[in-house]
């Protein structure tokens, strides 16, 4: 378990002042100027030392993507920018930080964006996230009232405005080419890549998109220092993350704690467990509503980090751990992630278009067990043909629990059908 | 720079321009690749995700030839070449799979869609389709959407390829369309549900790979098997666009256009593409004389006879309209100078001379648009004159090229520098111009309007100088499909039209059909094909072919000599135009030196070299003896285009299509005039 001297966020819970005061009071913003003077590079190699991984899903080394970026010319500004879209169902970790320690995205802006010599950061935000918007409105004012951002950001000398761009909505826009295609004003669209964001991303300038959290864990990984940093944790999954814990546990909760935490002691230590205790554990949805979901048998041993749910098919995602008991209909709740995919697939490249839909159909059925058994691999293949076929990973994302869901409840879908079957034999021999 | 790069494609080696994409190499290589959203001359989607390949050694999934480059092909870990897969396991089922999702949301009415039996879908679900669907669940239907008189809608069918959208975006430069909502019901509608006013939208039936955009007149006649085709030159413009007409019996079904990169790529424009209709309504289809001054229908020696008899000992002048190809133009003039009259075929009064090539004809081509970096038009509305041109000037403007336009005000598809209409400036800006601009990289695009009479001659002699100097081209666009042929065959006289007018006592007209001829005390001979106006006032009508019923040669705007082939017969008694001169000839006792089509072609060619080399561009050398240190251009520069587009010839004005365009754009302009 995570000491609480480790804690990178110390007002996750929102307790304490969140002003630019209580923030320094807590440790941001000091010393700020002589880390930016050590350098770029100095930075960039630190951060790779500490063997961060982002933290919006897909965990590439954060100092990797940044040292893709190009030198900054003046006709090809750089940009950073910071993906605030969170709407991955399950996930609510980027808006504790932004509503109650937003200083730590803002500093962190301020090294991530200088270490790639960017002068302007846009952090997109999530249209449904109006009060957060305010707050980190609200911090953002204040550190440009004290001098801390600007046109000489902490007396560095370095110029840095950030500004704050409200999305309107869209799950697609927190796709990073998706992202940058709606901060120009544009539908929100995924790119086709080649070209990557770090060679012609916004306005077709060299850009690194990163997540909230991977940006807001650099001032302090700065401070203290890579090697504390890669001290937590297991080899190649290290620091502290922050973990959403909902569904049926007994004390929902947004926790920081160390990479590679037991999932068991997860749920038991800061949730007081699963409801109706651990043996009544269904299955968990370890990494938002994007990755496939593991069965309890898995859960007693399951280890929270990219590695270890990787090698389970499954994945960590955006850690926000969504756990079933005995009392959830599995397959309705993954239904109902396909409907989430079918209203947010963007419609612009055809397997996504035209699979989503038909995986929603299907699972509709199998829901009530109108199907028959042989329709399962029927699912299973359509997803596959979904899977990474389409220009964003959207596909993927609505493919992957349709797979989990069949790889572990195969049993309890085909049951459901024969039940249904008998139902109709019953009326028919009625007639 | 091109850059060549070996890739190993399907395991056999080949070397490519890295800049080319996956699917253009293997295009280059006779490797086909099944697309949908990929089209060649527009922006690259990426969308229907049909053209999928596996790269070997890259991420376990296949990527999109169509947006992958060459030069993004990484090497091997022991460097070996980048391997491209287009026929492997992987990428047979990518490519099944996008097909079943293509299928099961569209409808299965080929029987009653006209896309059917030239609809990319189809053709491609030969090769990748399931023989039976798997889908269970509801279809999804579309309502359909009205883009007007031209193009049908039936969006259903519609598969998202976006290539309708793009189109108008980037070739026409309206956005009228575009894809609105998201996942399945992303649907692709017009701008506030208003029809399309693009004078291209036409293309947008070729474009759709699908039935989701078919032709609203050709709707339900015919199946493409049933056709013939034809493939032959369009005379609507002076751009000469590569046509191919598809004709069913004695009826011409549809005009679609033939790639020619070097003139219309592969649009033409809508007047071009829907004037079929023009040419079964008001057809002269029997020669008439005037009597008691009533037409009455006569045979063909009746209308000889009487032309005879009219001719007798008199002064005989010729005028000829824009839609004549040369063997008719030829025919007439020596037909004409033998009797001792004289022709003109400049019938606005420019008076240009055939000594000197250059001074009607330039000497650019449209193909050099693609090439400068600066373009100015003057005295010319590109797109009333020909919007295929029009969207050659805006693909320019979109790759960064300066355009500067000078001319009565129009609209534009692409922004300007300048934008004037004095003659002062531009003359000013010539003069500036010539200090600026590098050599070789200026196009002038020359209205032929505003080369006529003292101040035409020199803005003319200005422009070439200007050229002659900076080592640059103009072209002259002319408003007739063979306004430049006449000139070349010397269709002209010294005295200029309004005097042969004057002092001729029979008037043969060769269909013209722009105005009303002076007809005191005169015998007018009209030759031509509709019932417009050249046959309403004539005395004696002698029915000709129209374009699509005898072949002819056509020289276009550039100075580029093409050669249309007959698609069907004329009409009734109608006669192929040079045909009738030559009848009307031995009536009047005059050896005309030829007894057939081939007879004639080879006395053209004696004379006129150059008219033989068909579709061979002849380089005209620019000359200029006027010092033109001592002229200055002074004035407005004279506005073109008064007529509305869609009526600007007799096959268009018979044409209801034409009419329903001209009226929607009519009601469009008010409709503007109000809301602003």
């Amino acid at each position: 378990m995570l000491d609480d001297k480790d804690r990178i966020f110390t007002n996750l819970y929102g307790k304490r002042d969140r002003s630019l005061k209580g923030a320094k009071d807590r440790g941001c913003w000091q010393g700020t100027k002589n880390i930016l003077k050590k350098g770029q590079s100095w930075i960039v190699e630190e951060i790779k030392a500490s063997g961060l991984r982002g933290r919006g899903g897909a965990g590439f080394p954060t100092g990797l993507k940044w040292s893709f970026m190009p030198e900054a010319k003046e006709e090809k500004p750089s940009y950073l920018v910071i993906n605030a879209d969170e709407s991955e169902p399950g996930t609510c970790k980027d808006r504790e930080i932004m509503r109650h320690d937003p200083h730590h995205l803002i500093e962190g802006a301020l090294f991530a964006g200088f270490a790639m010599g960017a002068h302007v950061t846009y952090i997109y935000i999530r249209g449904e996230y109006v009060r957060e918007r305010e707050a980190l409105q609200c911090a953002i004012d204040e550190a440009y009232d004290s001098g801390l951002l600007g046109k000489n950001a902490c007396k560095s000398g370095w110029a840095f405005d950030v500004i704050l761009h409200h999305g309107a909505g869209a799950y697609i826009c927190g796709e990073e080419t998706a992202l940058l295609e709606s901060l120009e004003g544009k539908k929100g669209m995924p790119r086709m890549k080649p070209p990557f964001p770090a060679g012609a991303g916004l306005y077709g300038c060299p850009t690194t998109v990163n997540n909230v959290e991977s940006i807001a864990v650099v001032p302090t990984i700065l401070r203290r220092g890579a090697g504390w940093f890669s001290s937590i944790g297991r080899a190649n999954n290290v620091g502290t993350k922050v973990f959403a814990i909902s569904g049926h546990v007994n004390y929902p909760c947004v926790v920081e704690e160390a990479m590679s935490i037991p999932l068991k002691e997860l749920i038991e230590k800061h949730c007081g467990g699963v409801r109706g205790g651990w043996k009544n554990l269904k299955a968990i949805i370890p990494g938002g509503a994007s990755v496939p979901l593991l069965p309890s048998s898995l859960c007693d041993t399951a280890i929270m980090d990219f590695d270890w749910l990787k090698d389970n098919q499954s994945g960590l995602g955006t850690a926000a751990v969504i756990v079933m008991d005995n009392s959830a209909d599995v397959i309705k709740a993954i239904w109902r992630l396909s409907k989430f995919y079918k209203h947010e697939s963007c419609g612009q490249c055809t397997p996504c278009r035209e699979g989503t839909g038909w995986m929603m159909r299907v699972m509709e059925r199998l829901v009530k067990g109108e199907a028959r058994i042989e329709e399962i691999d029927m699912l299973h293949k359509v997803s596959k043909q979904v899977e990474g076929h389409t220009i964003c990973a959207l596909g993927d994302a609505a493919a992957w629990p349709i797979q989990g869901l069949i790889r572990h409840f195969r049993s309890e879908l085909e049951q459901r059908i024969t039940e249904r079957n008998k139902v109709e034999i019953k009326y028919v021999a009625a007639e | 720079m091109e850059q060549l790069k070996k890739i190993l494609i399907n395991g056999n080696e080949i070397e490519v321009d890295s800049s080319l994409t996956i699917l253009q190499a293997c295009e280059q290589h006779g490797i086909e690749i099944p697309r949908f959203c990929y089209h060649e001359r527009l922006s690259i989607a990426g969308n229907c995700r049909m053209c999928l390949v596996e790269v070997v050694g890259g991420p376990p999934k296949p990527a999109a030839s169509c947006a992958l480059q060459v030069k993004d092909l990484r090497p091997g870990r022991n460097g070996e070449m980048p391997e491209v897969k287009t026929n492997s396991q992987m990428v047979r089922q990518a490519r099944e799979g996008v097909m079943e999702f293509l299928l099961i949301n569209h409808p299965l009415d080929c029987p009653i869609c006209d896309q059917g039996g030239e609809c990319d879908l189809q053709d491609q679900a030969m090769a990748y389709g399931l023989d039976f669907s798997r889908y269970q669940e509801s279809k999804r239907s579309v309502e359909d959407i009205n883009l007007g008189p031209l193009v049908k809608t039936s969006m259903t069918r519609c598969i998202s390829c976006t290539r309708c959208v793009r189109f108008m975006t980037e070739v026409a430069g309206v956005s009228e369309l575009g894809q609105t909502g998201r996942g399945e019901d992303s649907e692709i509608i017009s701008y506030l549900g208003a029809s399309l006013s693009s004078e291209l939208q036409g293309n947008l039936i070729d474009l759709c790979p699908v039935g989701a955009l078919t032709s609203k007149p050709y709707a339900f006649t015919a199946r493409p098997w049933e056709l013939d085709k034809t493939e032959t030159i369009d005379v609507m413009d002076s751009l000469g666009s590569n046509i191919r007409i598809d004709s069913k019996g004695s009826r011409i079904m549809r005009i679609t256009p033939i790639n020619n990169d070097e003139i219309n790529e592969e649009w033409i424009s809508d007047k071009t593409r829907f004037i079929w209709d023009g040419l079964s309504r008001q057809r002269l289809d029997s020669p008439y004389i005037r009597v008691k001054g009533k037409l009455i229908k006569c045979s063909w020696n009746d209308a000889f006879c009487t032309i005879k008899e009219a001719l007798n000992g008199k002064k005989i002048g010729a005028i000829c309209g824009e839609l004549q190809p040369i063997e008719s133009i030829y025919a007439l003039r020596n037909l004409v100078g033998s009797l001792g009259g004289k022709t003109e075929c400049r019938i606005d009064g420019v008076l240009f001379s055939n000594k000197n090539r250059c001074d009607y004809v330039g000497n650019g081509s449209f193909a050099d648009i693609d090439k400068c970096r600066t373009i100015t038009i003057i005295g010319c509305d590109p797109n009333f004159q020909s919007p295929v041109l029009n969207s050659r000037i805006r693909r320019a403007w979109l790759r960064g090229a300066e355009i500067n336009y000078f001319g009565d005000k129009c609209e534009l598809s692409f922004e300007t520098i300048s934008n004037e209409n004095s003659l002062e400036k531009l003359d000013k800006f010539l003069i500036k111009k010539d200090k600026v601009v590098n050599e070789g990289d200026h196009l002038i695009i020359l209205g032929r309007e505003n080369i006529s009479g003292e101040s035409g001659k020199i803005l003319l002699e200005k422009v070439k100088n200007f050229c002659i100097n900076k080592n640059s081209k103009f072209i002259i666009i002319h408003s007739g499909a063979n306004s430049v042929g006449a000139i070349d065959v010397g269709f002209t006289s010294d005295i200029g039209c309004q005097k042969l007018l004057e002092s001729s006592d029979v008037i043969f007209n060769l269909g013209f059909d722009e105005m009303e001829l002076p007809k005191k005390d005169k015998l007018l001979i009209y030759q031509g094909s509709h019932g417009d106006v050249g046959a309403a006032n004539a005395d004696v009508i002698l029915p000709g072919a129209a374009y699509t019923e005898e072949s002819g040669i056509f020289v276009n705007s550039e100075g580029r000599p093409q050669m249309s082939n007959r698609v069907i017969f004329p009409p009734g008694d109608a006669k192929e135009n040079w045909a009738i001169i030559r009848a009307l000839s031995s009536e009047l006792g005059i050896d005309l030196n030829f007894n057939n089509l081939v007879d004639l072609r080879n006395e053209i060619y004696k004379e006129y070299g150059f008219l033989g080399e068909t579709n061979n561009l002849k380089e005209n050398q620019v000359k200029s003896d006027l010092d033109i240190s001592k002229f200055q251009l002074k004035g407005e520069i004279k506005a073109v285009g008064t007529k509305s587009y869609f009526f600007t010839n007799p096959i268009a004005r018979a044409s209801a299509t034409m009419a329903e365009l001209d009226k929607l754009k009519a009601s469009k302009q008010k409709k503007n005039v109000i809301s602003v």
